[in-house]
């Protein structure tokens, strides 16, 4: 589905992404764990390709779309949810969903307004609300709902539980879970671990901009070790 | 009674016109971000292409409805030509050198229309349905005034379901506020950029043509029209379609009423207003307080220049001192010239630079100084000093006065109204012929006694203007400009630690205004005379150009941009026939090149060096 080869990311001089290396299969969840400024949000940046790439190679759906332009690589069927959620305010619900909106994959099912409102059932109590008028969770769930009007293969989910209630967080974990459920492949990029572990199936672990540890869920759950040295705060 | 509700619904059709480019001009800048100054120059375009279409077909109302059509379309391509050719390059450049850019379009339209339809004024011929009337009261109304009327808010109306019933329209909102995320989505936004861009376009052509029937088509309109949808979408709220009509309907009122009431003050008047709205509600009517405002990073420090540098100005500086003893009298009034534009540069500099006030309407300064000196000497006879000591205080009171109604305002709001203030000078100074002369501006300005030997004004004018750009660079390594650059780079910082931020940008605002009022005194008894041009907006870019070819970011850039600007000047351009052409390539030539300015461009590269 993904791969990540030998990434290089600059910010100016500092070299944010040091060859980062990580595969993806299709329908699986990969979580992205790490600290704060681990680098996290750059690589997603850079797989959608807000961000240039300096260097290494990035395949997706057959071709390496490193350095492409966002419409296009999202085009292929990657969809970014930001880690801001960066809604559309002035918009409604209906509305931003709309934005989001592009003709269905083959061999997948279309993700239309009625499903997506029977996944996060908040949402369609508010319809006809300004995007700017909801709070952090119900905006998350429709940052969430925006991408998947796209109909993407492959979502690039950049901290979805940051900052909200526990509540929200396992209405969250629910939705991730449902995505997979329907043949999505997600992409995560988390710093809460019990979250990590609720909806991953394996993890890759980055620290300075380097993946520093790969492997099953279950092993990184068995592996304090690494837990502690690059996890806990 | 009647007659005031006719001027009333006069203004009220003028809106209409009005209404149709302020759209345009705010559809664009929501979504690309970029103030189109050649806004105007497509309203014209549309003025001349309808007379060419409109006496082409027939003088039937369907005739004139397919005109109109026609119109509207030639123009939205030429504007989709437009924006694949210049605009999607420049979108990240910085806002000023945006500005002129598409000014540099204006530049090369004007040139260009007048090469196609030649300089005389078109009108349409009109026929007999367009000249019908409806009678109202005891009085008769234009018909076709009545469809201007009723074509304003159809138009407000299907721009509205265009933007909120369509898909189309979804998306133009998206991009106006995070057309990053909009791209994320899929979107491609070089369509929808151009498609917003042929739809602006579109519109400004539009009210060109609605406006052709009761005009003509002139090489004036560009630049009339321009300064008129400015005030429009500041008043209105940058970005408010309904503001912009609610602006346009208060201006065109103001403005027929204005001709009833008081002809020669009617731009005074329009000014008035504005300023009103302004103090009432900075945002404009329907605008937003909080507009999305993208945070560039810090400019670099400017450093004072290092010792090597010192000498060279100092070696410079006697050079210029011996220079008159040593070369003709041709090159010593290039170099008073270039004095003057030294002093105008670097008033410029102080406000847009470490002020970080960008203004496009400098030479209004330059021209209430020169205006100021020469109605001294010569209504008043006051003798050359005093008259020399008027024009900054004049061109500083003014500018403190215009000031205080705008400082608050940042980046593209302020060079909008700089520039149609500007335009307000420039229109008073053609228009109030009994005190300014109108065209024929004033003559008989000469220096007395023994300043009338060309090189000893010479001297003057290189004693006064090294002075000024010396305090100038003083103020900036003073505290007073240490201050200045903090509220800058961080409003909300520099009043957490008890800067004010406000009266700083007011006495920059001042300060600069009464620098360039002095070399526009200067420059008044250097050529003897003072006309409108003076205040031209071809004055102002003048100086602008001065400024960005030397560098905003250091304090030599204006003095080495003068003395470049006014040698080329001097020989280049005035020896073409269609400098306007020649100056606007050149323009669109050099953004196109350096999309973050000359300075941008080699700094980095001499920071290397020094690293």
């Amino acid at each position: 589905m993904l791969r990540v080869d030998h990434l290089d990311g600059f910010y100016g001089r500092a070299h944010v992404l040091q060859s980062v290396s990580f595969a993806l299969a299709a329908g699986e969840v990969l979580v992205l764990l790490g600290r704060n400024g681990a680098g996290k949000s750059t690589t997603m940046k850079s797989l959608i390709g807000l961000l240039r790439p300096r260097g290494g190679r990035i395949l997706f759906g057959g071709q390496d779309v490193a350095g492409w332009e966002p419409h296009r690589i999202a085009r292929l069927g990657m969809g970014y949810v930001p880690e801001d959620r960066r809604i559309f305010a002035d918009l409604t619900v209906a509305e931003n969903l709309e934005v989001g909106r592009r003709p269905a994959r083959v061999g997948l099912p279309e993700w239309t307004e009625e499903k997506l409102f029977a996944l996060f059932p908040n949402l369609a109590r508010m319809r006809d609300r300004p995007g700017g008028r909801m709070s952090g969770g119900e905006q998350q769930m429709l940052t969430i709902a925006r991408t998947l009007m796209g109909n993407p293969e492959l979502v690039l989910l950049d901290e979805p539980s940051e900052g909200l209630s526990p509540l929200i967080v396992e209405q969250m974990a629910h939705a991730v879970l449902a995505l997979k459920q329907a043949g999505v492949t997600v992409l995560l990029a988390e710093q809460n671990f019990h979250f990590a572990a609720r909806v991953a199936d394996r993890a890759a672990v980055i620290e300075s901009g380097r993946i520093v540890w790969r492997g099953t869920m279950a092993d990184l759950l068995a592996d304090e070790a690494v837990r502690a040295a690059h996890l806990q705060v | 009674m009647t007659f005031l509700l006719l001027q009333l619904l006069t203004g009220i059709a003028g809106a209409s016109a009005l209404f149709l480019v302020s759209a345009g001009l705010t559809v664009i800048f929501g979504v690309t971000r970029v103030v189109n100054f050649s806004h105007g120059s497509l309203y014209m375009l549309g003025a001349y292409v309808a007379w060419s279409t409109l006496t082409h077909l027939p003088a039937t109302p369907l005739g004139f409805a397919i005109g109109v059509l026609a119109t509207a379309l030639v123009l939205a391509a030429l504007g989709a030509g437009l924006e694949m050719a210049l605009l999607r390059r420049i979108y990240r450049a910085p806002e000023l050198l945006q500005l002129l850019a598409t000014f540099g379009v204006v530049l090369i339209v004007q040139d260009a229309t007048q090469a196609i339809w030649g300089a005389e004024d078109l009108s349409l011929p009109r026929p007999a349905w367009m000249r019908a009337f409806v009678a109202i009261g005891s009085e008769r109304f234009p018909a076709y005034d009545l469809l201007l009327i009723a074509a304003g808010p159809a138009v407000l109306g299907a721009l509205w379901l265009l933007l909120h019933r369509t898909r189309f329209g979804t998306l133009v909102r998206a991009a106006t506020q995070d057309r990053e995320m909009v791209a994320a989505l899929g979107v491609d936004q070089r369509v929808l950029f151009t498609a917003v861009f042929a739809l602006g376009a579109g519109l400004a052509g539009l009210g060109g043509v609605l406006a052709l029937p009761d005009g003509s088509a002139n090489l004036q309109l560009d630049l009339s029209v321009i300064t008129d949808a400015f005030v429009i979408v500041v008043v209105g709220g940058l970005g408010s379609l309904t503001g912009a009509y609610l602006a346009s309907l208060l201006i065109g009122v103001m403005q027929s009423l204005g001709i009833l009431f008081v002809p020669k003050l009617t731009l005074v008047m329009v000014f008035a207003v504005m300023a009103v709205v302004l103090v009432v509600r900075p945002q404009g009517l329907l605008g937003r307080a909080a507009a999305t405002v993208r945070e560039a990073a810090a400019p670099p420090l400017v450093r004072p220049a290092p010792r090597a540098l010192r000498w060279l100005a100092a070696a410079a500086l006697a050079a210029l001192i011996v220079a008159p003893l040593l070369v003709g009298p041709f090159t010593v009034s290039v170099l008073t010239e270039a004095m003057i534009a030294v002093l105008f540069a670097c008033s410029l500099h102080f406000m847009m630079g470490p002020g970080g006030m960008p203004s496009f309407g400098h030479a209004a300064w330059f021209g209430l100084g020169a205006y100021g000196a020469a109605l001294a000497a010569t209504a008043l006879a006051w003798p050359l000093p005093f008259a020399l000591l008027l024009a900054p205080l004049v061109a500083g009171i003014i500018a403190a006065s215009f000031g205080w109604f705008v400082v608050r305002l940042s980046g593209v709001y302020l060079a909008m109204l700089t520039l149609a203030f500007a335009q307000i000078v420039w229109a008073v100074a053609e228009q109030w012929s009994g005190i300014t002369g109108g065209d024929d501006g004033i003559l008989g300005v000469w220096p007395q006694g023994v300043l009338a030997r060309p090189h000893i004004f010479y001297w003057l004018t290189l004693a006064v203007g090294t002075a000024g750009a010396l305090l100038l660079r003083r103020a900036l390594y003073a505290p007073f400009g240490y201050a200045l650059r903090g509220a800058r780079d961080s409003t909300l910082r520099a009043e957490s630690i008890g800067l004010p931020t406000a009266r700083l940008r007011l006495v920059a605002f001042a300060i600069a205004g009464a620098a360039a009022g002095l070399a526009g005194g200067l420059s008044a008894y250097s050529k003897g005379s003072v006309f409108p041009t003076y205040v031209s907006i071809g004055h102002s870019v003048d100086a602008l150009l001065m400024v960005l070819l030397g560098g905003v970011q250091t304090m030599s850039g204006p003095i080495v941009g003068a003395f470049a600007y006014t040698g080329l000047y001097d020989t280049l351009l005035l020896a073409t026939a269609q400098w306007r052409l020649v100056l606007g390539a050149a323009i669109v030539a050099l953004v196109l090149v350096f999309p973050q300015g000359i300075a941008g461009a080699t700094l980095p590269a001499w920071r290397r060096r020094a690293a």
